[in-house]
């Protein structure tokens, strides 16, 4: 166990798809991790999810150094107590994509965090600034939008929130030099560079196919093909899942009331016939039983 | 024992079917041709494991050894001959 950097303990909040990937990214690091959410169920699957990436991902990624399962199985805790992050110098959360969710969250932490811990919002729309005014000191809470799956993924956006220190910046690129990534530092305003941009391009495709203008397979070749992308807007959709992708178009929408952002029908739609994209094993393409 | 073929049908419930013509050998590249996605190779190794009994040591987690049908079949037959080899030279 690597104890001589500056976050040894890592609290992760949400042990959805994002937070399990970014608990083993810190397990292949030496960090020891407390894992929280409300649900058992979402624990025991992480758990299992872990324990699987721990041996196989080296495999898809040489970065990554074998490591000891049951070692780095030791080094996590699961936890339905979100008290468990009172003693955590670093706490990064993933909850939900659901501001009300995201406010109840924040209200409930601010009573048991340490006042010198900081917070990472792992968000791909939401301001930093507001979730930040939620807690006892938005100086110590930043942005940092991870990729999925985070150990396969060396490059971070990290978003300053308006009161966000140069501490917590400096301590927040150091955690993630431990993990190996290199942090592209910008400016708060909802959806930050990534998802600003790339939920036109995803959103607009599919209007293309709504229009019956292109296939969606013709869509994205035009973008691998033509454009040299490694992924489709399309195929980029399903993997992120069209019902994630709808409800990040709302909060674009609501946050910046430009009709630029109104989601396609055809999007909604699909979401409504739970076509949700890899998950549900069909969206704008269809995929094997996984 | 058959090895090929249940592989093979693993790997093509889980092809991300874009194009429909798409025709692969037991031969093709699966990851380079884009068959599946990177991360199919832990689900992949995981199913490896389960269907044919074996383990997956950490100096064989290389996906240069799981490319195509018939490296995997190669690697899954070599795996369990020597299994068998262990177990006869114990019963011996």
């Amino acid at each position: 166990m690597n104890t001589t950097t500056s976050d040894a303990v890592v609290a992760i909040i949400g042990a959805g798809t994002m937070g399990t990937c970014i608990a083993a990214d810190m397990l292949f690091h030496g960090k020891q991790v407390v894992l929280v959410d409300i649900s058992e169920q979402a624990l025991g699957q992480a758990r299992q999810e872990i324990a699987k990436v721990i041996r196989f991902a080296p495999a898809i990624n040489k970065a990554l150094a074998s490591i000891d399962p049951a070692e780095a199985m030791a080094s996590i805790q699961f936890t339905t107590e979100l008290r468990a992050v009172a003693e955590c110098p670093y706490i990064i959360e993933n909850v939900t994509e659901d501001l009300a969710i995201k406010e109840a969250l924040y209200t409930e932490l601010a009573s048991y965090m340490d006042k010198d811990s900081f917070i990472a919002v792992n968000t791909s729309c939401v301001s930093i600034t507001r979730l930040a005014g939620l807690t006892r000191d938005p100086r110590q809470v930043i942005g940092v939008h991870f990729m999925n799956p985070s150990y396969m993924k060396p490059t971070v956006e990290v978003i300053k929130g308006f009161h966000t220190s140069e501490t917590c910046i400096e301590r927040t690129v150091q955690l993630l030099r431990e993990l190996e990534k290199e942090a592209i530092i910008v400016n708060d305003y909802p959806g930050f560079v990534t998802n600003r941009i790339s939920h036109l391009f995803m959103n607009e495709a599919a209007f293309v196919v709504q229009d019956g203008v292109a296939e969606p397979a013709q869509v994205d070749e035009i973008f691998k093909k033509c454009y040299g992308h490694k992924m489709g807007p399309l195929e980029t959709a399903d993997l992120i899942g069209l019902d994630t992708v709808v409800r990040s178009l709302d909060v674009l929408y609501q946050s910046y009331a430009d009709s630029k952002f109104r989601c396609c029908p055809l999007l909604r739609k699909m979401v409504d016939a739970k076509l949700l994209g890899r998950k549900t094993g069909k969206g704008f393409f269809t995929y094997g039983i996984q | 024992m058959n090895i090929h073929r249940p592989v093979r049908d693993y790997i093509q419930r889980n092809l991300v079917v874009f194009e429909d013509d798409m025709e692969w050998t037991d031969d093709t590249n699966i990851f380079q041709l884009g068959l599946v996605h990177s991360l199919f190779a832990m689900q992949l190794l995981q199913y490896i494991e389960s269907e044919f009994r074996i383990v997956i040591e950490n100096e064989d987690m290389d996906i240069r050894h799981f490319n195509s049908v018939n490296q995997i079949a190669a690697f899954i037959a070599n795996k369990l001959d020597v299994a068998t080899q262990g177990s006869q030279a114990r019963e011996g």
